[in-house]
């Protein structure tokens, strides 16, 4: 178990203004909802939680140590990344790919051992993708391949999930599976913080929300405080209509 | 990657590289027969057979087998880095400008390790030139790269011309001769062996970086990989290769094309098997094109950048127009 913490971040976007700092806690069990309109930056704002972007001030702390003090490959051991654009990546399999998920545990010289590769086994039935393990990643559909991102970060076993867009181009059954196994991930300890377009999604399966405003505002707190009708009005500048189902609210827009 | 499926393939791999050294060591205006060149190598057989195998045909066949391995694993590694099969010491005018080096060296009456070490600054400085002017702000695209590297290697073209043109007409049939990729003059195998048996045994223990680093930079960075030095390091790597290469042979174009295209496609995308295979199937390849340039229109020698541009052209069009 891990916490990420935020402090007094500022997340560098050129030609924005600094905004308020954002400063929380990512804790064991806990499930993040990120939502904002397009170009908000809830892209850049998982990329510098990560590590990956630099920010503009504050720092990132994962379990009391700034991320910048610790090696690549302890952070990958901490942190599983899941991202919303993949390059045009060089010929693999399915899984040659998920099992690539295990290289922060491996030494220089050592090679995959039989755990190795039950742990992508089971990371591709989980994500319905054992018929698939010998196609090359080329010819898989984008919401395939969105299920080989998201066994690979399984492999990698992480403490804290940083997820965009998890449920981008798939199908209803599979974004429910994916949500159920993140939310499984969640109840045996992990931290999740995943960006979600769909407001509905986050109301259903997180119990965190993060607000992101275009002028880099942010705003967050427990989902039965945060998903007001008013508020999600003004986030996404769009009259909805709220009903509900099974005691969980469903937001339609007019 | 089990182990076991990766040592089968290296096995036959080393044992074609053998033989491919002995057809060349056998074939030529005398040809030896097996036994006889067995008992050569063994230390016996006529003089001439000596001369002729240790003297004469050995060290052009170690320089062929050097050159082709390290053309082979340069091509490699700078396909995986940019994720393209297309990328190619030559075609990204890496080759180029290792040539012009070695032409003003030439030209200036250098001796052969100024050759090479001008070489080498030659590679380097098209690496720099060709990453440098495609990376600009963004990121690499793959597509922006090759055309650079394209245009660049046009521009050398054009400075080698301009070399030729200045240069007294006595040295002028070496130049070109070595320009196209020739073995002729191939004499000291050794250099291209000190490097390539290093970089080889250096590649080993990264080359699963080398797997991640294939799914992207930011993959690559998620999964602990260290992207900005392990890039820079292979790309001054790849240049080193290409350097040592050009100065054993020349600029020989498209070995580091079409062998790892082969072998990819024969054994798969696991660059801890494709390096090393690389290097031996690149050996191989090499040493026999080599073997054919000198006795296919014997006594006339070509050079063996004409038998591997008009394998490797081929092979570029029809990736080309595969990948779309």
């Amino acid at each position: 178990m891990s916490i990420l913490e935020a402090q007094e971040l500022i997340v560098d976007i050129p030609g924005r203004a600094d905004g308020a700092p954002f400063s929380a806690k990512i804790l064991p069990g806990q499930r993040w909802g990120v939502l904002g309109p397009n170009g908000a930056g809830k892209t850049s704002l998982l990329l510098t939680l990560a590590g990956l972007k630099t920010p503009r001030s504050g720092r990132v702390l994962l379990d009391d140590v700034p991320l910048h003090r610790l090696r690549p490959r302890e952070i990958a051991r901490k942190l599983g990344i899941v991202f919303q654009e993949r390059p045009e990546s060089f010929p693999a399999t399915v899984f040659e790919s998920v099992l690539i998920g295990r290289h922060p545990y491996l030494s220089f010289w050592q090679r995959e051992g039989s755990d190795d590769v039950r742990l992508a086994e089971e990371a591709m039935h989980a994500l319905s993708l054992t018929l698939l393990k010998d196609r090359l990643l080329q010819t898989l559909s984008g919401g395939e391949r969105q299920r080989v991102a998201i066994a690979t970060a399984l492999v990698q076993q992480p403490a804290i999930w940083l997820a965009d867009e998890p449920t981008n181009h798939l199908d209803l059954h599979h974004q429910v599976a994916v949500l159920k196994l993140l939310q499984q991930q969640a109840a045996q300890g992990a931290g999740v913080f995943m960006c979600l377009h769909d407001l509905n999604l986050a109301a259903r399966w997180c119990d965190h929300i993060l607000m992101v405003y275009p002028e880099g505002e942010l705003c967050f707190g427990p989902s039965s405080v945060m998903l007001q009708p008013e508020a999600l009005e003004r986030l996404y500048n769009q009259k909805l209509t709220v009903a509900y189902v099974d005691d969980v609210p469903v937001f339609v827009p007019e | 990657m089990p182990a076991v499926r990766a040592t089968l393939p290296l096995a036959m791999l080393a044992l074609f590289g053998a033989l491919a050294m002995a057809v060349s060591l056998a074939i030529g205006s005398v040809a030896i027969s097996p036994p006889e060149l067995w008992l050569v190598l063994t230390g016996g057989g006529s003089e001439l057979h000596q001369e002729l195998v240790l003297s004469l045909r050995a060290p052009r066949a170690l320089s062929a087998f050097a050159t082709g391995a390290l053309l082979a694993m340069a091509g490699a590694l700078m396909q995986v880095l940019l994720r393209n099969p297309l990328a190619d010491p030559y075609v990204l005018g890496i080759s180029g400008g290792a040539a012009v080096g070695a032409l003003l060296a030439m030209l200036l009456g250098a001796g052969m390790a100024l050759v090479s070490g001008s070489a080498f600054v030659g590679a380097m400085v098209s690496t720099v030139l060709v990453f440098g002017l495609s990376h600009g702000r963004g990121s690499w695209t793959t597509t922006r790269l090759l055309l650079t590297g394209v245009v660049i290697a046009a521009g050398w073209g054009a400075v080698i011309t301009f070399i030729l043109a200045m240069s007294p007409a006595e040295r002028l049939p070496g130049m070109l001769y070595w320009l196209m990729g020739d073995l002729s003059y191939a004499r000291s195998p050794e250099i291209a062996w000190l490097v390539l048996v290093p970089a080889l045994l250096l590649m080993l223990p990264i080359a699963r970086s080398l797997n991640v680093l294939a799914r992207g930079p930011m993959q690559a960075a998620a999964l602990g990989v260290s992207v900005r030095p392990l890039s820079w390091g292979v790309y001054g790597l790849a240049s080193l290769l290409t350097g040592v290469a050009v100065t054993t042979a020349g600029s020989v174009g498209f070995v580091g094309l079409i062998v790892p295209h082969m072998l990819r496609l024969a054994l798969g995308n696991d660059q801890r098997l494709i390096l090393p295979a690389s290097a031996l199937a690149g050996g191989a390849f090499l040493t026999l094109a080599d073997t054919l340039a000198r006795s296919m229109m014997a006594p006339v020698q070509l050079p063996v950048g004409v038998i591997t541009a008009l394998l490797g052209v081929p092979t570029f069009l029809y990736l080309l127009y595969r990948s779309r």
